[in-house]
């Protein structure tokens, strides 16, 4: 006979797991925090850092934003023509962007390209030994491992995201001017003048920095904390994606409720 | 010959010198029991091997005793001061003063083999890059690698290779202290027999305290100032000599070349400990 207190306990289990998580995440942060502070600087592993999360995700996210953009300006030119708006093109594409798809999509990408590869890499280190190596040659792995890859995620995500707003409004343009048949001049005046630079431009910048903390913080975390063995490396990999993704949709609605106050 | 079991028999002082010393150790990973009431000692300025069976805690023992574990109970002194109560910046002052060798190496994968070896001077030293690539190609050489070999990643190394130089790496500050996980599998006999003269020489002329684990008898009785055999009741400890005449069958196979025939039956060292 099926116990009918097992749901209930179930659900009791996932809750406590759920606050346990939640928090060896902020202790994870808190230790994070302290080598941050800590010297040395290691400019030269953070340059490589920045190069690999960034630089190598310049021209897909290009190509994503674009496409985007592109997507972006056909679906809303077909919904102003119904209303005779289609001047106001260019501010739909370019609001859309930089209030919500921009920084959203950017994570989500970056979530599963730069996250999911940083849990990866740092996962097998702990599977190998190569952090209690690094302990043992008494080097912190916060410092060495986690400090440069958190700055340089937090530091990346909003370039690339900017870069993705940027890409996506030349895709909505060719698309909306080229295509369909917009004046080019009442694109571009109307989206720069619906365009506010501390709600739109600025708010986006803080989602992306707030985005780019919160799949830094998962990934490294998600990393330290797997299981020494591959499947353990697979799983903090598949819950990095998971966790860093539904946790950036969730923030998007506080951090743009908080914006608007 | 001493035995430090349950009974908690003869164990060292703390705070002796540069004696590495467990004390009624309790270690368990989930239900699985490492360790009931460990106590035993190695010696410093000496080579203690660790001999015992598969599953009997040898490679548990030395990242207790490096911090890299905490006991459920218990203190193991380094050099006098309990790791197992230090916090965590503490313990890197501890962990300057050891090296450690790990099984599978535990070699930095995206290092080539000489910065690995650099690394820890880069960090802990002040040495110019000229020093540095000095001391690295003569531990590499020490170890009957050679320069050309440098440049490789671990990944391009064959398994006796990447032990080499791992323990390269671990010698590479002359540590007061040096923890060896079975330094001499998969070597062949040349490489093996130089590991040991290596080991025994750092030994003699730097008075390192060495815990080394070794499936390797022949090896042992050679270097071995001291043994301990992890049994599941209890820590056996003493000079080889003394242990290979020891009238404990288990112990006697452990440290002999050649194994009774009755404990072979008897499900060796491991069906010992069910």
């Amino acid at each position: 006979m099926i116990d009918p207190t097992l749901p209930v306990r179930d659900l009791g289990f996932a809750a406590l797991r759920f606050v346990e998580q939640l928090g060896t995440l902020t202790a994870f942060a808190g230790r994070a925090l302290a080598a941050l502070l800590r010297p040395p600087v290691r400019f030269g592993l953070l340059v490589d850092e920045v190069w690999k999360l960034g630089v190598l995700s310049l021209v897909i996210g290009c190509v994503r934003g674009a496409a985007v953009g592109a997507v972006l300006s056909l679906q809303g030119y077909n919904t102003l023509a119904r209303f005779g708006a289609t001047d106001s093109l260019g501010a739909v594409v370019g609001l859309s962007l930089l209030r919500e798809l921009g920084p959203v999509l950017t994570a989500l990408l970056f979530t599963g390209r730069a996250g999911s590869a940083t849990t990866a890499e740092i996962g097998t280190m702990v599977a190998t030994e190569q952090l209690d190596g690094l302990r043992m040659m008494a080097v912190d792995p916060m410092h060495l491992v986690v400090v440069p890859r958190l700055i340089a995620m937090v530091a990346v995500m909003p370039l690339l995201s900017a870069l993705f707003i940027l890409c996506g409004m030349g895709g909505g343009y060719l698309i909306g001017v080229t295509l369909m048949g917009v004046d080019g001049g009442r694109y571009t005046s109307n989206l720069i003048a619906n365009v506010d630079f501390r709600d739109d431009v600025v708010g986006s910048l803080v989602k992306a920095v707030v985005f780019g903390l919160v799949v830094g913080l998962v990934s490294t975390w998600r990393g330290f904390t797997a299981r020494p063995n591959s499947a353990g490396v697979s799983a903090a990999t598949t819950s990095t994606v998971v966790t860093a993704s539904v946790t950036v949709l969730l923030l998007d609605y506080v951090v743009t409720a908080l914006w608007s106050l | 010959m001493s035995v430090d079991g349950q009974d908690g028999a003869q164990h060292a002082q703390p705070g002796q010198g540069g004696d590495v010393l467990f004390e009624h150790v309790r270690m368990a990973f989930g239900s699985r029991r490492i360790f009931d009431d460990l106590s035993c000692r190695f010696p410093a300025g000496k080579i203690s091997v660790i001999l015992g069976g598969s599953g009997s805690g040898k490679s548990t023992l030395l990242r207790l005793v490096g911090g890299l574990m905490r006991p459920q109970a218990g203190a193991v002194r380094v050099g006098g001061q309990d790791v197992t109560r230090l916090p965590e910046r503490a313990l890197y002052a501890v962990r300057e003063q050891v090296g450690m060798m790990f099984q599978a190496g535990a070699l930095l994968d995206s290092f080539t083999v000489f910065d690995n070896l650099a690394f820890p001077l880069r960090e802990h030293t002040a040495l110019g890059e000229a020093a540095i690539r000095e001391r690295v190609h003569a531990k590499l050489a020490s170890v009957g690698l050679s320069e050309g070999e440098d440049l490789l990643l671990p990944g391009q190394l064959s398994g006796g290779m990447l032990k080499r130089v791992a323990l390269a790496r671990a010698i590479i500050r002359d540590p007061r202290y040096l923890l060896c996980d079975e330094p001499f599998s998969g070597l062949d006999t040349i490489s093996a027999r130089r590991i040991e003269n290596l080991l025994r020489g750092l030994n003699r002329s730097l008075g390192m305290t060495m815990i080394v684990i070794s499936h390797d008898v022949p090896s042992t009785l050679r270097m071995a100032d001291h043994v301990v055999v992890l049994l599941r009741k209890a820590a056996i400890q003493g000079p080889p000599a003394e242990l290979a005449a020891s009238r404990d069958p288990l112990v006697a196979n452990l440290i002999s070349e050649d194994v009774d025939e009755a404990v072979l039956a008897s499900g060796g060292v491991e069906g010992s400990r069910a």
